[in-house]
C-alpha cells in the first residue's frame, strides 16, 4: 500500500506543528518538575484555561494578539496564587502527594471552565488566515506560524534561562535548592516564578492550540496525558529532551494517522511511552548518563 | 498484638455496619437502596485500590481498566453464552480483569512511583481507546445492554433478583472480599507489602524479591477491582467505555485518599463520603458539586493526608 | 558579639544530635570548632545557617534572633556556610557560581567587578576557569571555588566545614594562607575541621565537641600544649 509522497510530507510538517505546540507545553511541565518535584497533573487544565481567557478576550477585542497576552499574563498570576496556596506547602513531601494534589487541582479547574463558560466550545480565529503553496499542497499559514511562535517562545525561555541573573537563579535552585538558599537565592520565590512561567506557557500553547482544535472544556487531559509522556520520553527534567520527545511523538502520531483513525493513533505515543520506560527509564533523549 | 478488648470493639462494630447495610434497601425508598449498592460497588474497588496505594505504596492512576474490563468480560459471558449465567459472568469477568492486571503488572512493577502511577494511567488510556474504536465488538461508544442473570445453584434453585436481593448478593461479595482482603493484609505477606510501602530499598536488601510480591499486589488489586466491575455490570445491565475513562481512576483515588488509606475500609468511607458528598452539594451546587469536591480533596491531600478514618483513629486514640 | 549559640538542640528526624550547644563568636574571630566524626559539628553550622531548623535553644547573629529564619535571609544578613561537600553547582560555570553570590540587591555594578576581581586575586585558577562548568573542577578547585563564592556575599562570618578534607597537602596550606587573609579582611570563621595542627594554627580559640554538645573550651595555643584533652576527645 503505497502513501502518497505528497500525504507524508503534509503530516510531517503537521507533526512539526503539533510538536511545537506540544513542546510548549511540555517545557513548563519539566521546567517546573526539575526545579520542585511537583507532576503538576494540572498542567493541560492551565492550557484549558489559557484557551479560554484568550478565547475571550479575543471575542471582546478582536486582537488574536492581545488574547495571547492576556491569557498568558493571567494564567500566570493564577498559577503563582496557585502554587502559593496549595504546593508550597506540600515542599519537601513525597512526590505522589504532590501529584494527588494537583489531580485535586485539575478538577476544580475543569468544572470551574465549564461554570465559567458554560458547556459550549469556544472559537479562537486565525489572526492570518490564507495559505500558501507547500511544493504541490495549499497549507495554512497559520500553522506555520504557530511554529514559529512557539519556537520562539522556547527559544526565549531559554535565552533567559542561560544569561540574566534570574535565569541562574533558576537553574541553581533546579540543581540544589538548599545550597541555593544558603547563597541568598530566595528560593520560594524562584518556586512561584517558575510555576507561573510554565502556567504562562501552558496558557500560551492553549491560545495558540485554539484555532487549530477549538477550545473545549475537556482538552485539558488530552494535553496532560501528552506533556506526561513528552516529558518522560524526553528525560524529567531535561528541557532540551522535552523538546525533542515532543516533536518525536507527534512525528509519529502524525505518520501513524495515515494508516489508523487519528482516535487510535494516539496509541503510538502511548507505546513509545511504555518502551522509553522499558529500555531507557531516564528517558530516550538524555545523553548516557557518566 | 492488639489487645482483645480492641479487636473486639472491631469486630461488633463491623457486625452493626453489615447489619445496616443488610437492611438498607429494606427501610430505605427506592433509589437509595440502589445509591446502597452502588456505594457498596464502589467501595470494594476502592478497597482494591487500597492494597496498592495504601498498602504497597503503589498510586495507581488506571484503576478504571481493571473495572472496565470486569464489567465488559462479564457482558462478553452474558452476551455470547445463553442461557445468560451469573457464574460464567463472574468467571469471564475475573478472567479479563486476570489477563489485564498480569499485563499491567509485567510492564509497570519495575517502575518507580511517579512513573509507575503514569504507566497504569497511560495502560487504561490503550484499553480505553481499544474499547472505544473496536466497534464491532465493544459496541464503541454506546457499549453494550444485556440482561442480567438469575442467581441460580448449579441448576438446582434458580431466581430472579430484585433489587433487594441483588443488593444483598452484592453486600455478601462484598464482604467475603473484604474479610479475604483483610486477612491477606494481616499475613506476612501483607507485612512484607508494608514494608515496601515504607522502605523499599531496606526491603530488598533484606533479601525480599520485591518484584515479585508487586506483581502479586498488582494482580490481586487487579482482580478484586474486576470483580467489583463485573458487580457493577450486573445491577445495571450495560457495560460503557466511559468506565474505563481516567474520570473512574480519579474517582477512586479520591476515595482513597479521603476515606484513609492502607486500613482497608477506609476507602469503603471515603466512597460513600464522596456519594454523600456528591448527593448533598449537588442540591447547591448542581452538576458543578466537584468543584467543593475537589477543593475538599486537595485540602484533604495537604492537610489530612491520612483520611477521614486515619483522622478519626488519632482522635479516638488520643 | 557576632554570633552566639545557647544551648541549642537540634534533631534529624527523630534523632537528636545536638543536645544543647553553646558557643560565640566575635566580629574578625577565627574559632575552631573540633571533635571526633558524628558528633554535630556540620548540625551546628547548618543550624546557625538555617538549614536545619533548631528545636530549642538560641541563636543570636548581631544581636537579633536568627534561629528558624529561612537560609536566604541568613545569607543577606551575612553568614555564609561553605558545606562539608563544597556543593558546587555542577552545571553553573565557575562565574555562574560566583555570581549566585554576587546578583544581591543593593550591589552596584562596580561593587560586583570589584568583588569578582579581588575573588579572582584570591583564587587566580577559578580566573583561568571561569567559564568551565563547576562540576568539571578537581576537588581543590571546587574548595576555592565554594569558598570564593561565599565570599561574594560578603559576609560577616563564613561557616567552613572540613575544608581541608580529600584536598592534597598543598592545598592544605594553600586553605590556611586564605583562612588568614579573611582574617585579615575582617571576616570571621567558624571553622570546623578534623586537621586538629591546621585548626590549632589558625584559630584563637576552639571549642571541642562531644555527645552533641560543647565539652570543652581553650584559646588554641593552650590546646596545642594539652595533650591530654587532644587525646581524650579527639583520640589522637
Amino acid at each position: 500500500m503505497a502513501i502518497p509522497f505528497d500525504q507524508i510530507l503534509i503530516q510531517t510538517v503537521t507533526g512539526l506543528v503539533n510538536g511545537m505546540i506540544l513542546a510548549l507545553v511540555a517545557s513548563g511541565l519539566t521546567l517546573i518538575f526539575g526545579i520542585m518535584d511537583v507532576v503538576n497533573f494540572a498542567h493541560g487544565d492551565l492550557v484549558m484555561l489559557g484557551a479560554f481567557v484568550g478565547a475571550t478576550t479575543v471575542a471582546v477585542t478582536g486582537s488574536f494578539w492581545l488574547g495571547l497576552l492576556i491569557a498568558a499574563v493571567t494564567l500566570a498570576v493564577f498559577g503563582a496564587a496557585i502554587q502559593i496556596t496549595t504546593l508550597r506547602p506540600l515542599l519537601g513531601r513525597d512526590p505522589l502527594t504532590t501529584i494527588l494534589a494537583t489531580f485535586g487541582i485539575s478538577l476544580v479547574l475543569q468544572k470551574y471552565a465549564i461554570w465559567q463558560w458554560g458547556p459550549s466550545a469556544r472559537q479562537i480565529v486565525e489572526p492570518i488566515s490564507g495559505q500558501f503553496q507547500l511544493f504541490y499542497l495549499q497549507y495554512p499559514w497559520y500553522r506555520i506560524l504557530t511554529a514559529l511562535l512557539s519556537a520562539s517562545i522556547i527559544g526565549a525561555l531559554y535565552l533567559f534561562l542561560k544569561f540574566g541573573k534570574y535565569g541562574i537563579w533558576i537553574r541553581a535552585t533546579t540543581q540544589d535548592r538548599v545550597m541555593a538558599a544558603a547563597m541568598g537565592i530566595p528560593v520560594p520565590l524562584v518556586h512561584t516564578t517558575v510555576f507561573a512561567i510554565g502556567a504562562a506557557m501552558a496558557a500560551a500553547s492553549g491560545v495558540l492550540f485554539g484555532p487549530l482544535g477549538g477550545v473545549t472544556q475537556n482538552m485539558g487531559f488530552d494535553f496532560t496525558l501528552r506533556a506526561f509522556i513528552v516529558v518522560v520520553v524526553g528525560g524529567m527534567g531535561n528541557l532540551g529532551g522535552s523538546i525533542l520527545a515532543a516533536i518525536f511523538i507527534s512525528l509519529l502520531e502524525a505518520y501513524a494517522s495515515l494508516v489508523v483513525s487519528p482516535a487510535q493513533a494516539v496509541i503510538v505515543s502511548f507505546v513509545a511511552l511504555i518502551l522509553t520506560l522499558l529500555i531507557r527509564p531516564t528517558g530516550l533523549f538524555v545523553p548516557t548518563p557518566k | 498484638m492488639s489487645p482483645p478488648r480492641r479487636d473486639y470493639a472491631y469486630w461488633i462494630g463491623f457486625v452493626v455496619v453489615v447489619a445496616l447495610l443488610w437492611a438498607a434497601p429494606l427501610v430505605l425508598p427506592g433509589s437509595w437502596g440502589r445509591f446502597a449498592t452502588e456505594i457498596l460497588i464502589w467501595g470494594l474497588l476502592a478497597m482494591s485500590s487500597d492494597i496498592l496505594i495504601g498498602y504497597t505504596g503503589m498510586v495507581s492512576f488506571g484503576h478504571s481498566v481493571f473495572f472496565g474490563l470486569g464489567m465488559y468480560g462479564a457482558a462478553a459471558a452474558l452476551l455470547s453464552v445463553k442461557p445468560p449465567n451469573l457464574w460464567l459472568a463472574l468467571a469471564y469477568g475475573l478472567v479479563a480483569a486476570a489477563v489485564v492486571s498480569a499485563f499491567v503488572a509485567y510492564f509497570a512493577t519495575r517502575l518507580r512511583e511517579i512513573y509507575f502511577s503514569i504507566t497504569t494511567l497511560v495502560f487504561s488510556q490503550i484499553f480505553y481507546v481499544i474499547i472505544f474504536t473496536w466497534t464491532e465488538v465493544t459496541g464503541g461508544e454506546n457499549g453494550l445492554t444485556f440482561s442480567q442473570p438469575p442467581l441460580s445453584f448449579l441448576g438446582l434453585y434458580s431466581a430472579r433478583f430484585t433489587p433487594t436481593t441483588l443488593h444483598w448478593f452484592v453486600l455478601a461479595v462484598v464482604v467475603i472480599s473484604f474479610l479475604l482482603l483483610r486477612r491477606i493484609t494481616q499475613s506476612p505477606f501483607g507485612k512484607v507489602l508494608q514494608s515496601i510501602r515504607e522502605n523499599e530499598p531496606r526491603t530488598r536488601a533484606i533479601g525480599y524479591s520485591v518484584e515479585r510480591y508487586k506483581i502479586v499486589a498488582v494482580m490481586l488489586s487487579g482482580l478484586f477491582a474486576g470483580l467489583s466491575g463485573i458487580l457493577y455490570a450486573l445491577q445495571n445491565k450495560f457495560a460503557a467505555p466511559d468506565f474505563v475513562f481516567f474520570v473512574i481512576s480519579g474517582e477512586v483515588v479520591i476515595f482513597n485518599v479521603m476515606g484513609g488509606m492502607g486500613t482497608l475500609v477506609g476507602p469503603v468511607a471515603g466512597a460513600a463520603f464522596f456519594f454523600l458528598l456528591r448527593e448533598g452539594l449537588s442540591r447547591y451546587f448542581t452538576e458543578y458539586y466537584l468543584i467543593p469536591v475537589g477543593i475538599i480533596f486537595t485540602a484533604m491531600v495537604i492537610f489530612m493526608p491520612q483520611g477521614i478514618l486515619g483522622f478519626l483513629r488519632r482522635r479516638l486514640n488520643a | 558579639m557576632l554570633l552566639r549559640l545557647e544551648d541549642v538542640q537540634t534533631y534529624y528526624g527523630k534523632s537528636h544530635i545536638l543536645h544543647g550547644v553553646s558557643l560565640e563568636v566575635q566580629p574578625g574571630e577565627v574559632v575552631g570548632l573540633l571533635g571526633r566524626n558524628g558528633v554535630g559539628k556540620s548540625t551546628t553550622l547548618k543550624t546557625i545557617a538555617g538549614i536545619v531548623r533548631p528545636a530549642a535553644g538560641q541563636v543570636t547573629f548581631e544581636g537579633k534572633p536568627v534561629a528558624g529564619l529561612p537560609p536566604y535571609r541568613l545569607a543577606h544578613l551575612g553568614i555564609a556556610w561553605v558545606p562539608e561537600d563544597r556543593r558546587v553547582f555542577r552545571l553553573l560555570t565557575v562565574l555562574e557560581n560566583l555570581r549566585t553570590g554576587l546578583e544581591r540587591p543593593g550591589v552596584s555594578e562596580a561593587q560586583k567587578s570589584a568583588l569578582l576581581d579581588k575573588v579572582y586575586a584570591y583564587f587566580p585558577v577559578l580566573a583561568e576557569r571561569r567559564s568551565q562548568a563547576g562540576g568539571t573542577l578537581s576537588g581543590g578547585e571546587q574548595q576555592m571555588l565554594a569558598i570564593a563564592r561565599a565570599m561574594m556575599l560578603e559576609p560577616k562570618i563564613i561557616l567552613l566545614d572540613e575544608p581541608t578534607e580529600g584536598l592534597m597537602p598543598r592545598m592544605v596550606s594553600l586553605i590556611r594562607d586564605i583562612v588568614q587573609r579573611l582574617r585579615q579582611d575582617g571576616v570571621a570563621i567558624l571553622l570546623v575541621e578534623q586537621n586538629v595542627p591546621l585548626t590549632l594554627d589558625a584559630t584563637s580559640r576552639c571549642y571541642i565537641m562531644e555527645k552533641g554538645a560543647v565539652q570543652y573550651h581553650a584559646p588554641s595555643a593552650e590546646l596545642k600544649n594539652n595533650h591530654a584533652v587532644i587525646r581524650q576527645y579527639l583520640g589522637v
